[in-house]
């Protein structure tokens, strides 16, 4: 072991004269941004997470027939209030990307009207599921009666959670935006919640298609 | 020499336990794993002696009831697992791949700092549930339902809640974790460093950190329905109201069989670094093992109902063949360690004979394993001292030798310090020894039928010799800490300066002070294959191209042939 590093030791040779600012940033500038694959990732986590619960619902449905239950044959109706709900979440979901195409064209009064009208309807989406959770709750159908109300109650208790983590967020970027902090080149976390935003939204719209339509 | 970073004029910060307690700093946030890790480890190991104490001997009862020993051995699970393995190597990646592939830091460093103060939380509402009336988990770790259901005969007290809790503490940590380490690798890699010129360590965190992001999360899922059974009133896994028990398994272990490569992959990648160093040859089929390493990653999606083969509710020859099929790039990987160490110019240093136990222990393990892989075979031995054998040799005798051999790989860059040689071989063969009269009986134990998880037997059962070898071995484990502590101890203090690079390493740790500055790197040498460092001591970075001295110099180096290395390291 004599050969000490000689090339690193002089400076010369084998060693990459680098910028050291460009070796301490190490950032690859091509690719999406460390943020957006970040929430990429996380949604993926996410994705997992709601996998599991589908497969106890559908699991749950295969070995329990009739389903739903008799007691509660005709408690979910998809053209009852729902269907307006659902309509909320997926229009909410046009007017993110709406604002996402707003600020990158720099339009920031564009993105603040788009990303406002976003979290309205978020809100109004929570408070509507919470509407529907006391009725479903004095046609006496809890978590606790049988596996059809768990199942439920779960799968749409925790995409409820999930909204009103988006909604926080959606409040986050609309109080950043009225302070004018995001541009044209400076959005990642516009762009990481719209992702997140839609993805929720999808799961809604399973969520609808397995428990209503199904 | 040049490569000692210039620590710039810090501005005015509080040092001492402030620093240490707000740090973003992966190398710091690493070392806090790796220490918050051994603290649970030897939690954890107190829990497996009172185990052992209580079987030593058929009629000895150290517990004032049975409970409390189903308490000792669920809660030593629990901790070893969770607490332990999975943290300590996530802790030696945190510390080493910002490092290897010549990045500051990771890519999110507060959500590193979140993730890691997430682990002592989950650890302390864990063993809190010793405070609670009822005690703490007491259901092994599977927590399987409906034992793990409220109920005056199952788990009545809040114990079990607690345990629940503190696992999906844990375990969104380590999704936080694995999706910052995703990032880091495919967004910080310094220029040069391709995929395929990444070090081993790094590609089996990558694979490690895809089965934490896809896998951990379902965990959670069974967690949260378990928590809903016994808290709301739900019926998920309650067969009297609707639900289904097997269902939670399916669940439970579609997380907890990759959970398994989550704790053995990284172990892996730290003997894969340590093996080439140390045998100064290059790693034999530096691309079959990343190969081997992602198809391990995949068919470990596919083979989780392997624990579950006498349920009854499973295709058996399907999880029989895939379980059987995952045993070839395991296979691979052998191949790929016997043939680096193969003619190499051995140093018997700590790292390197913690690494071939691991080579050792981990055949046996993957031997005994593929024996539980053939359903009548694992039918006569489904939940007896087999399993819990073949587990320990792959945990332990893979991924904790494993383990052991980065700590002391790694130490010198942690600390700027050596730890001892002369101790740390003391510890091996302690360890070694202790490990095997420990954990080889319970093979027999397995094949004469004694079952898992019970406190007690009959002394007629023939069980007796076989119960006390491994009792003792667990003592002389136990024992086998005491020189590893006190030698981390006095090297802190007095150990040999350990200078930028004490092993002449191969990768880009190696290029920075010891410890590495607060950024890592002033420079860094031009990275051309996986190993940059080899290149760099003889000149055959500049081999590429790029102009310089070296282009004439490489071949005639390469003819010297110094070392008996065999030139550019992706020769492989």
């Amino acid at each position: 072991m004599t050969a000490e590093a000689p090339a690193i030791a002089s400076g010369s040779g084998g060693v990459a004269h680098a910028d050291p600012h460009a070796a301490a940033s190490g950032h690859a500038q091509r690719g999406i941004s460390n943020p957006i694959l970040g929430m990429i990732l996380f949604i993926t986590s996410e994705v997992m997470f709601f996998s599991g619960l589908f497969a106890a619902y559908f699991a749950t449905r295969a070995a329990n027939q009739p389903w739903p239950p008799d007691v509660f044959a005709d408690i979910l109706d998809p053209l009852g209030p729902i269907i307006i709900a659902t309509i909320i979440l997926i229009t909410s979901s046009f007017t993110c990307q709406f604002a996402v195409w707003s600020i990158r064209r720099g339009d920031r009064r564009g993105f603040n009207r788009n990303i406002a009208v976003t979290f309205v309807l978020g809100i109004v989406f929570l408070i509507m599921q919470a509407f529907d959770y006391t009725l479903l709750f004095g046609e006496g159908m809890t978590l606790g009666s049988g596996p059809f109300g768990t199942t439920y109650f779960t799968l749409t208790g925790f995409h409820g959670a999930h909204v009103f983590g988006g909604v926080l967020m959606l409040g986050v970027l609309l109080y950043r935006g009225m302070a004018g902090q995001f541009s044209a080149r400076h959005h990642d976390a516009i762009e990481a919640v719209s992702l997140y935003w839609h993805f929720v939204d999808v799961v809604w719209i399973l969520l609808f298609s397995i428990l209503y339509l199904l | 020499m040049a490569t000692h970073a210039l620590s710039p004029a810090i501005p005015a910060y509080r040092g001492g336990i402030y620093e240490w307690l707000t740090t973003t700093d992966h190398k710091k946030i690493g070392i806090m794993y790796v220490i918050n890790s051994f603290l649970f480890f030897l939690i954890g190991g107190v829990f497996a002696l009172l185990v052992r104490t209580e079987l030593a001997a058929p009629g000895i009862q150290i517990f004032q009831n049975e409970h409390v020993y189903n308490e000792s051995f669920s809660i030593h699970a629990t901790v070893m697992i969770f607490l332990f393995i999975i943290p300590m190597l996530a802790g030696l990646g945190n510390f080493a791949v910002p490092l290897m592939i010549g990045a500051p830091d990771m890519a999110f460093p507060r959500v590193n700092a979140l993730s890691f103060w997430m682990l002592p939380l989950g650890g302390m509402l864990l063993l809190l549930g010793f405070l609670t009336p009822g005690g703490a988990a007491a259901a092994g770790w599977t927590s399987y339902p409906p034992l793990t259901e409220r109920g005056p005969l199952s788990s009545p007290g809040p114990g079990q809640d607690l345990w629940i809790v503190a696992l999906i503490l844990i375990g969104t940590s380590s999704i936080l974790g694995g999706i910052n380490f995703l990032v880091t690798i495919f967004k910080m890699r310094a220029p040069g460093m391709t995929l395929f010129r990444m070090p081993i360590m790094v590609w089996t965190i990558l694979v490690t950190s895809v089965l934490v992001v896809m896998a951990t999360p379902v965990i959670t899922s069974a967690l949260v329905m378990l928590f809903i059974d016994r808290n709301y009133g739900g019926s998920f896994f309650l067969p009297d109201k609707g639900g289904q028990a097997i269902l939670y398994q399916n669940i439970f272990w579609f997380y907890s069989h990759p959970a398994v490569y989550v704790m053995v992959l990284p172990a892996m990648g730290v003997i894969s670094e340590v093996l080439p160093v140390f045998s100064r040859k290059p790693l034999f089929g530096y691309k079959a093992f990343i190969f081997a390493t992602a198809g391990i990653g995949a068919l470990g999606f596919s083979v989780w109902a392997h624990h579950m083969f006498t349920t009854g509710a499973v295709f058996l020859p399907f999880f029989s063949l895939m379980t059987f099929l995952i045993a070839v790039p395991t296979g691979v990987k052998m191949f790929n360690w016997v043939f680096t160490l193969f003619r190499g110019q051995l140093t018997l240093s700590t790292p390197l004979i913690f690494s071939v136990g691991f080579l050792t222990m981990f055949l046996i393990g993957g031997i005994n394993g593929a024996f539980s892989a053939s359903v009548p075979i694992d039918f006569a031995l489904q939940d007896t001292y087999w399993v819990v054998a073949h587990l320990h040799y792959v945990l332990f005798g893979g991924s904790v030798f494993g383990m052991f051999a980065g700590i002391y790989y790694w130490f010198p860059k942690m600390t700027g310090r050596m730890l001892d040689e002369g101790l740390g071989k003391i510890h091996f063969v302690l360890m070694f020894i202790g490990f095997n009269l420990t954990f080889f009986p319970m093979h027999m134990l397995g094949i004469k039928g004694m079952p898992r998880r019970i406190a007690d037997y009959a002394s007629d059962a023939g069980w007796n010799d076989w119960n006390l070898a491994a009792t003792i071995g667990g003592f002389l484990i136990a024992a086998s800490i005491l020189p590893f502590i006190w030698n981390v101890f006095i090297s802190l203090r007095n150990g040999k300066i350990a200078g930028d690079d004490p092993w002449e390493g191969n990768t880009l740790e190696w290029a920075t002070s010891s410890p590495p500055p607060p950024y890592n790197f002033d420079r860094l040498p031009e990275i051309r294959s996986e190993r940059p460092l080899f290149d760099a001591r003889h000149g055959l970075a500049a081999h590429g191209g790029h102009g310089g001295p070296g282009d004439e110099e490489a071949p005639k180096l390469l003819e010297e042939g110094d070392h008996d290395d065999q030139g550019p390291g992706d020769a492989a």
